[in-house]
C-alpha cells in the first residue's frame, strides 16, 4: 500500500496533479479525495433537502395536496437514508481525509488506493438507491430503519435498497480502516497519542465504532435479503423467526451510528473554540476520556429505541439508566467547551458562530434525548413528532452546523483565500433562525400527539405545521448562501499560512492553499503550535 | 518504507479481523436471542415441545386464560378458539380446542405460532399437547378441531391473574415451497 505513497513521491512531486478527469478518477491524494467526499456530500445534502421540502410542502396544511401517501413514505425513507449515509457520514470522512494527515504531520493517508476506492463506491451506491425512485412500485417506503415485515413488502426496489446499503457499509468500513491505520502509523514522531488534536481523537474513536457496527448492519440487511429471496426465516414468525429480533440487531448498529455522526462534530468544535477564544482547549485529556466513554456506552443502550416494543421491567430500567448515564460524559464536554471560552479574547467569525450555535442547540437536542430516555414518558413520546424534533436538533444544528463550522474554518487553508465573511455570517444567522422555526414547533406537535411518518394530520396540528414548513423553506434557501460562499471562495483576499490570528495545530504551519503534498518528511514540530494543551 | 508497510499490513489484518468478527457477531445474535428468549420468556415465547408436568393443583387460586386468534395476511383460513376464555386452577390439567377451516380449494399447510402475555407468565404457561408443535396439513375446504392441553404452573407470580394466549395462524405453503 505504501508503494502508492512512494510512487506519488517520485512521479508527482515535481509535476503536481494530473490534468482533467483522470486526476479525480485515479487520484490517491488525500486532499483530492477529501474534496470529492465534501462535494459529494454537499450534493447529497441538497438532494436530501429537496426531499425534506417535499415532506414539508405536503405537511404545510392538513389534507393531501401534492403527493400520494406512498410517495410521501418514500420521501421520508429516502430523506433519512441520504442524509445519514450520503451527507453527514461522507462529509466527516471528507474532513478526515483533508485534515487528519495534516494535523498529525503525515504525508498522506496510509492506504491511498483503498481511499480512492472507498470514495468511488459511494456515487455507485447512491446511484442505485436513487434509481429506485424510478422503478415500478417506487423506492423504499418503510422508513430508514427497514423493519420487517413491512420492508419485505417493498417492491422491485428491495434488493437495490439492500445492495446500496451493503455498498455504503463497505465504503465506510474501508474509510474507517484507512483512518485508523493513518492515525496509528503515520503520526510525526513527537505526536504521542494523547497529544493528538481532538478532531483526530474523535475520528479515531469514531472509526472503531464504524468497524464494530457497520458489519452488524450488513448482517442484518443480508438476513432481510435471504428472508425475502432464499427461504430463510430470520424475521418471519411463521418459520420460527422473530421480527423484533431485527429491531435489536438494527439498533445495535443504529445507536452507535448516531455517535458516529456526532463524535467528529465534537472534534470540530473542540478545534474551533480555542482558536477564536485565543486559549488552549480546556481539559483536552478529559475530552478524550469523555469521547471514549460515550463510545463505550453507545453499545449498551440500543433498546431505548424499542421501549414500546415490550421488554421486562429490568430491561427497561437497565436501558433507561444506561442511556441517562451518557449525559455525564457529554456534560463534561459541554462544560469544557464553555470553560474554553471563559475569559477568552473571543471574536465571532463565522466558524465560531456556527460552533457556539452548535453547543447551544445541540444541548437542547441532548435534553430532549434525556426526556426520551425516561421509560414512562417515552411511551407517550414514541413515534411522535417529539422524536422528530429531538433527532433533528442533534443532527441539523448538531452535525450539520459542525460541518459548516469546519468548512468555514478550514476553507481558507483549502483555497488560499478568505471567504466572504458577510455572506458567512448571513448564512449562520438565517440558518440558526430558520432551524429553530422549523424544528422547535415539532416538540409541541409531538407532545400534543402528532405521529411521525404520516402525510396528513388532524386539524388541531395545522398552525405549528405551517410554521415548521415556512421554517424548512427558509432553512433550505439559506443553504444556497453557502453555495455562493463556495463559488466565490477564490475571490477573497489571500490567506496567510496561519489564516486566523492564533490558531493551533500543525495544519496552520503549511502555506495556504495547502500544497498538493505536505509533510513528506517527518517534521520537528513547534510544541507551542502543535500541542497547545501543554502550554496553558 | 518497508517497515512502515509491514506495520500497516499487520494493523490492516487486525482491523479486517474485527470486521469479520462483528459480521459474524451479527449472525451470532440470532441463536443468542433464541436462548435469551427461552430463558426469560421474552417475546411471549412458550415451550415448543411437550412439557412434562406433575404438580398438585392449587384449588384456592383461579387464573383466567384468554384466547386470541388471528390469521396473517397470506392465510385464507377461519381460525378461532371454541371458548373465548377459561378460568383455571394452577397445576390443573386443562383442555381447550380451537377450530380451523381451510377456505380455499387447495391443499394447505399451516403453522400456528403462540405468544403469551404478560411476559412474566410465559415461562409458567406449559403446553403438554399443542397443534402448534408441528405444522398442520389441511385438504381443500377441510375443517377440523385443534386440541390444546396445558397447565398453568403454580409458581406463576402472585400479581398475574389473567394470561392471554395468542395464536397467529400462518399459511406456510409459500415458505415450504422454497
Amino acid at each position: 500500500m505504501s508503494t502508492a505513497v512512494a510512487d506519488s513521491h517520485d512521479v508527482h512531486d515535481h509535476h503536481g496533479p494530473e490534468k482533467g478527469i483522470k486526476r479525480w478518477l485515479f487520484t490517491t491524494n488525500h486532499k483530492d479525495i477529501g474534496t470529492m467526499y465534501l462535494i459529494f456530500s454537499l450534493v447529497m445534502f441538497f438532494i436530501g433537502g429537496l426531499m425534506a421540502l417535499v415532506i414539508r410542502s405536503e405537511l404545510a396544511i392538513p389534507g393531501l395536496q401534492f403527493v400520494h401517501p406512498e410517495f410521501f413514505n418514500q420521501m421520508t425513507t429516502m430523506h433519512a437514508l441520504i442524509m445519514v449515509f450520503g451527507a453527514v457520514m461522507p462529509a466527516f470522512v471528507g474532513l478526515a481525509n483533508w485534515m487528519i494527515p495534516m494535523q498529525i504531520g503525515g504525508p498522506d493517508m496510509a492506504l491511498p488506493r483503498m481511499n480512492n476506492w472507498s470514495f468511488w463506491i459511494l456515487p455507485v451506491a447512491f446511484g442505485i438507491l436513487l434509481s429506485t425512485l424510478l422503478m415500478p412500485g417506487g423506492g423504499p417506503a418503510s422508513g430508514w430503519t427497514m423493519y420487517p415485515p413491512l420492508v419485505l413488502q417493498t417492491g422491485n426496489a428491495f434488493p437495490f435498497l439492500i445492495f446500496s446499503v451493503h455498498l455504503m457499509g463497505i465504503s465506510s468500513i474501508m474509510g474507517a480502516i484507512n483512518i485508523i491505520v493513518t492515525i496509528i502509523n503515520m503520526r510525526t514522531p513527537e505526536m504521542t497519542l494523547i497529544r493528538m488534536p481532538m478532531f483526530v481523537w474523535t475520528w479515531l474513536i469514531t472509526a472503531y465504532l464504524l468497524l464494530a457496527v457497520m458489519p452488524v448492519l450488513a448482517g442484518a440487511v443480508t438476513m432481510l435479503l435471504t428472508d425475502q429471496f432464499f427461504g430463510t426465516s430470520f424475521f418471519l414468525a411463521a418459520g420460527g423467526g422473530d421480527p423484533v429480533m431485527f429491531q435489536h440487531i438494527f439498533w445495535f448498529f443504529g445507536h452507535p451510528e448516531v455517535y458516529i455522526m456526532i463524535l467528529p462534530a465534537f472534534g470540530v468544535v473542540s478545534e474551533i473554540l480555542p482558536t477564536f477564544s485565543r486559549k488552549p482547549l480546556f481539559g483536552h485529556d478529559s475530552m478524550v476520556y469523555a469521547t471514549a466513554s460515550i463510545a463505550f456506552l453507545s453499545f449498551i443502550v440500543w433498546a431505548h429505541h424499542m421501549f414500546t416494543v415490550g421488554m421486562p421491567l429490568t430491561g427497561q430500567m437497565f436501558f433507561m439508566f444506561a442511556t441517562m448515564l451518557i449525559a455525564v460524559p457529554t456534560g463534561v464536554k459541554v462544560f469544557n467547551w464553555v470553560a474554553t471560552m471563559w475569559r477568552g479574547s473571543m471574536t465571532f467569525e463565522t466558524p465560531m458562530l456556527f460552533a457556539i450555535g452548535f453547543i447551544f442547540l445541540f444541548t437542547i437536542g441532548g435534553f430532549s434525548g434525556l426526556m426520551l430516555a425516561i421509560v414512562p414518558s417515552d411511551i407517550q413520546y414514541h413515534d411522535s413528532y417529539f422524536v422528530v424534533a429531538h433527532f433533528h436538533y442533534v443532527l441539523v444544528p448538531g452535525s450539520i452546523f459542525a460541518l459548516m463550522a469546519a468548512a468555514y474554518y478550514w476553507l481558507p487553508k483549502w483555497t488560499g483565500h478568505m471567504y466572504s465573511e458577510r455572506a458567512g455570517k448571513l448564512h449562520f444567522w438565517l440558518s440558526t433562525i430558520f432551524v429553530n422555526v422549523t424544528f422547535f414547533p415539532m416538540h409541541f406537535l409531538g407532545l400534543a400527539g402528532m405521529p411521525r411518518r404520516i402525510p396528513d394530520y388532524s386539524t388541531q396540528f395545522a398552525d405549528f405545521n405551517l410554521v415548521a414548513s415556512i421554517g424548512a423553506f427558509g432553512f433550505g434557501l439559506s443553504q444556497l448562501i453557502f453555495v455562493y460562499v463556495l463559488l466565490t471562495s477564490k475571490k477573497g483576499a489571500h490567506a496567510s499560512g496561519k489564516v486566523w490570528e492564533a490558531p493551533r495545530g500543525l495544519e496552520w504551519t503549511v502555506p495556504s492553499p495547502a500544497p498538493y503534498h505536505t509533510f513528506n518528511e517527518p517534521v520537528h514540530v513547534d510544541r507551542t503550535v502543535a500541542f497547545p494543551q501543554e502550554n496553558p | 518504507m518497508s517497515g512502515q508497510r509491514q506495520t500497516n499490513r499487520s494493523l490492516i489484518l487486525v482491523l479486517g479481523g474485527w470486521v469479520v468478527a462483528f459480521f459474524a457477531f451479527g449472525y451470532a445474535l440470532v441463536p443468542l436471542y433464541d436462548v435469551f428468549c427461552e430463558i426469560t420468556g421474552f417475546g411471549g415465547r412458550t415451550n415448543t415441545e411437550a412439557a412434562v408436568v406433575a404438580e398438585a393443583p392449587d384449588l384456592t387460586r383461579t387464573v383466567r386464560v384468554e384466547f386470541i386468534t388471528q390469521t396473517n395476511e397470506y392465510a385464507p383460513w377461519e381460525f378461532a378458539a371454541d371458548v373465548p376464555s377459561m378460568d383455571v386452577h394452577p397445576g390443573q390439567l386443562n383442555f381447550a380446542t380451537f377450530t380451523a377451516r381451510n377456505l380455499t380449494g387447495d391443499d394447505k399447510v399451516a403453522q400456528a405460532v403462540p405468544s403469551v402475555a404478560p411476559i412474566s407468565a410465559s415461562e409458567h404457561f406449559r403446553k403438554l399437547e399443542c397443534f402448534c408443535f408441528t405444522s398442520q396439513a389441511f385438504a381443500a375446504h377441510e375443517e377440523r378441531p385443534m386440541p390444546l392441553q396445558f397447565i398453568v404452573d403454580p409458581d406463576l407470580p402472585d400479581y398475574v391473574d389473567t394470561i392471554t394466549l395468542q395464536y397467529t395462524f400462518y399459511d406456510t405453503v409459500r415458505l415450504s415451497a422454497k
